[in-house]
């Protein structure tokens, strides 16, 4: 009896052991193989027909499995500051071909297929596209219209498809007057900041995506700061009418009472008046990078 | 060893008459009728079409042979009772369980050589003469090999304690999970407490990370496979193939055979 | 006292069943026996008692709840003592996509025999068996009967000091039942220890030095068959035809008929009474003998107490 407890014990350290050199090969294999960006780099079968296919009847169940690729493969590339999201259409292609009813595949990837990079592929085009499969094989899911009117409104720039995608959105029964008022809103204005910052609300109201809601309030962030930016400039203009000379600080603008106080931006660093006369971001707010982008 | 390599010579003898080795010729036609094929449709990647197929049919017909006939190692001879007579012979049962993997593997070993043969013969038929790089699909081949080593050991010990189909779902199952191991490491979850991330990362480890035997990508665009992966491959392979072994070898050494 | 080739001491086995494997079906308990070396013994009983349970824990196929044994002075733990032991286990049934000759030289590896020693040994095996002309036909083509011989064969190929048979007649023809009966003999003859399992008591009376009786798990007796049973004859019997008429004898009624021949049992003195009777009655008298208890009735008393004991057991509910 007591031979066999030690024999057991044995066993029990050796597996253990054994399991740690497993663990520290493991960690060296994952480095190697990161390295040769194997991973999710390629897909072996990129036809979606194909793998229609190949899946018999289990169809939904590799709808499933590749949509779960997609959240991996967008949460890595954001993780590592990647900006590079090659793969995200394909993977959306065959994700919705195998299973054109996955309505998350649809909304996650017309955000982040048209949403201009650092945040999404830059590829309004084929939002677009993946928005109409989506409205084709799903035609009474109303929201694919509202996102696409969020597609053309700001990515691609197209103010009058915008407006009768949120007004065909609107037309369905049980819709929010939301749609309709946006419609008329963008046809009359095109682009403006309360439009951006109403749409971007809504989609973060909304949304049951963790990725999707977080890019809104990034986006919301921005478009706040803007306005923020537009009425510091509107005071500007003000004390330049008053002292018949540009504002050289916030500051000056405070002390003439036009600003109660110093403001800051959504993530707390003061606004700033540049050189050209013009309202800015602060040089070290995160803010800035993403409105020099805005800018161009 | 004289017993291990009796028991090991032996199972290879069962494989071959019970002609386990004709999937070869299933293999050969698909190879043929994809080089023809291939060859009528001129899409200008004959060859990546070539290498994809072969391996692809290679892993799954090897997994198939892993699985089913790893299974039947213990539990054909438990069932038949054959095994009866040699145990009562001065032979332990790790001796036994050993040779059974290693007359499996050996037979793998020489279904996957001559896959492989197929392989280069359709590759070649397609595109003549071959680039030096395909020497990499070798490479690939052995990699898959390791895989499947990995598979008989896992099925010899789940038939050890277990009834034939829960042997072939519970080593199935556990492929596919394998499969999605290294996924499990980079799951991006917002919202979940360190000691949950910290169990996934600890399972994701446990698995037998079955991707890293995955090198299709590479030689499919005939990029170079550095020795040092190989290496560390084969010395995971062998390292988890030991653990599962052992921990038959344990289990089965205390079984009532009914 | 000689060291038994055998030894069993206190050797129990309980199997767990039922839901959650709470309850426990005891199939024995507390065997202790001895063999002696170079003795036939034969252990008896009815199916299910215990006796292929026993050998298994014998050859390490199944591992016991508590006691221990040795063959030949080395525990049963020890794998290398299986060198000197043969095992034909019950329904023997051999890789059937090997022949003959393959199937003992594969057994014979395991025994560590030079090459040319083996292709010896397995031929004279064949030749012994009777199995010489088949042996290049594959397994599966083989009867029972040759596949039986093909068990024993496996079992004495490596010379073993003692020969445990588990059911080495069963399934056979009376032709094969005395091939296995001969073979028995020769290994006594050549001074090895044999122990085999039957639940065909003539064979245990043929061929037994002594007997083993288990019945429910337990042992009830060892011995030698003569000495088992209660030597005193119990009576006489008449065995007689009578023709249809007949007379309305007390002696009838008490006979088992079978068309228009009775059999009587009485006791001895009884007899000459009733012989008169049945010849006044113009009775053909076919034989008259001594009733002799044999190792059935023995046997069969045995398990008719022990069914009694279990009946008895779950009427009372535990």
């Amino acid at each position: 009896m007591n031979r066999r407890a030690i024999l057991g014990a044995l066993f029990i350290v050796f597996l253990a052991a054994g399991f740690v050199c497993v663990w520290k090969l493991q960690a060296k294999i994952d480095q190697e193989r990161s390295a040769m960006q194997l991973e999710r780099e390629d897909l072996a079968l990129r036809s979606p027909g194909v793998m229609k296919t190949l899946s018999l009847e289990y169809a939904p169940l590799m709808a499933a499995l590749y949509w779960t690729r997609v959240v991996q493969y967008y949460g890595l590339k954001h993780q590592m500051h990647d900006q590079h999201l090659d793969l995200l259409w394909p993977l959306l292609d065959i994700t919705t071909t195998l299973d054109p009813h996955l309505i998350v595949a649809y909304r996650f990837g017309s955000t982040f297929l048209s949403d201009a990079p650092p945040r999404g592929a830059g590829k309004p085009d084929q939002a677009v596209a993946l928005l109409e499969r989506g409205m084709q094989a799903n035609p009474d899911y109303w929201r694919f219209y509202q996102d696409l009117g969020n597609v053309y409104y700001f990515d691609k720039k197209d103010y009058l498809k915008a407006s009768e995608a949120f007004e065909a959105g609107g037309k369905f029964p049980g819709t929010p007057p939301f749609l309709k008022i946006m419609a008329a809103k963008i046809a009359a204005e095109g682009e403006s900041l309360e439009t951006s910052y109403a749409l971007w609300t809504n989609i973060y109201q909304t949304t049951a995506d963790k990725n999707v809601r977080k890019n809104a309030e990034e986006h919301l962030r921005l478009v706040k700061a803007e306005m923020d930016l537009r009425e510091l400039n509107r005071l500007a203009d003000e004390y330049e009418k008053k002292t018949r000379r540009r504002a050289a600080s916030i500051n000056d603008l405070v002390v003439t009472g036009l600003l109660p106080g110093q403001p800051r931006d959504p993530d707390g660093f003061a606004y700033v008046i540049g050189e050209s006369g013009k309202a800015e971001i602060h040089a070290k707010s995160p803010l800035r990078e993403d409105w020099l982008r805005e800018r161009k | 060893m004289r017993n291990i390599r009796a028991v090991a010579a032996n199972t290879f003898r069962e494989a071959v008459r019970d002609r386990v080795l004709f999937n070869l010729v299933f293999f050969a036609l698909l190879m043929m009728a994809a080089a023809i094929l291939v060859g009528q449709i001129s899409i200008g990647i004959e060859k990546d079409v070539i290498i994809s197929l072969g391996l692809t049919a290679i892993s799954v017909i090897g997994i198939l042979i892993a699985v089913f006939l790893g299974v039947a190692l213990v539990s054909k001879e438990m069932d038949k009772r054959t095994l009866y007579a040699l145990l009562a012979k001065p032979v332990h049962r790790w001796e036994f369980l050993l040779g059974k993997f290693f007359g499996l593997v050996m037979t793998l070993t020489v279904n996957t050589a001559a896959m492989a043969a197929g392989l280069y013969a359709a590759l070649w038929s397609v595109k003549h003469p071959l680039a030096p790089t395909d020497i990499y699909i070798l490479v690939a081949v052995y990699l898959i090999l390791l895989k499947l080593a990995i598979i008989v050991a896992l099925a010899l010990l789940f038939s050890c304690f277990t009834s034939p189909f829960l042997a072939i779902l519970f080593t199935t199952g556990l492929y596919v999970a394998g499969l999605f191991a290294a996924d499990l490491r980079t799951i991006q979850t917002i919202q979940m407490d360190p000691a949950t991330l910290r169990l996934m990362q600890g399972i994701s480890y446990l698995l037998p990370n079955f991707q890293n035997f995955n090198v299709m990508a590479a030689v499919v665009h005939a990029q170079g496979i550095p020795a040092s992966l190989v290496w560390n491959a084969t010395a995971y392979a062998l390292l988890y193939s030991a653990l599962v072994l052992v921990t038959a070898a344990v289990v089965f050494s205390r079984r009532n055979l009914k | 006292m000689a060291q038994a080739a055998i030894e069993i001491e206190n050797l129990s086995k309980e199997y767990p069943y039922g839901f959650l494997h709470l309850k426990k079906k005891k199939s024995l308990e507390h065997l202790s026996m001895r063999v002696e070396d170079g003795e036939v013994f034969g252990f008896l009983g009815p199916n299910g008692a215990g006796k292929s349970t026993t050998i298994k824990l014998l050859m390490r196929l199944i591992f016991p709840s508590s006691g221990s044994a040795r063959i030949l002075g080395k525990s049963i733990d020890n794998v290398s003592m299986h060198g000197s032991v043969g095992y034909l286990p019950e329904q023997p049934y051999f890789y059937d996509y090997l022949t003959a000759y393959e199937v003992l030289d594969y057994f014979a590896r395991f025994h560590g025999l030079a090459v040319s020693d083996r292709r010896e040994r397995v031929a004279a095996m064949l030749k012994k068996v009777g199995l010489d002309t088949a042996k290049k036909i594959q397994l599966r083509k083989y009867s029972k009967g040759m596949l039986q011989r093909v068990g024993l064969a496996q079992a004495i190929l490596h010379d073993p000091q003692v020969v445990v048979l588990d059911e080495p007649m069963s399934g056979l023809d009376p032709l094969g039942r005395r091939e296995v009966r001969d073979i028995i003999l020769e290994l006594k003859r050549e001074g090895r220890t044999v122990l085999f399992s039957t639940h065909i008591l003539s064979d245990a009376e043929m061929l037994c030095d002594r007997v083993g009786v288990i019945v429910g798990g337990k042992l009830r007796g060892v011995g030698a068959p003569g000495e088992l049973v209660d030597m005193k004859p119990q009576g006489m019997e008449i065995l007689f035809e009578m023709p249809e008429e007949r007379p309305n004898l007390l002696l009838l009624a008490k006979a088992a008929k079978t068309g228009n021949r009775f059999r009587v049992q009485l006791p001895d003195a009884e007899l000459y009474r009733a012989l008169d009777q049945l010849k006044s009655a113009n009775a053909h008298i076919l034989s008259v003998a001594q009733i002799k208890p044999t190792l059935e009735e023995f046997f069969m008393n045995l398990v008719e107490a022990d069914r009694a004991q279990a009946n008895a057991v779950d009427v009372s509910g535990k």
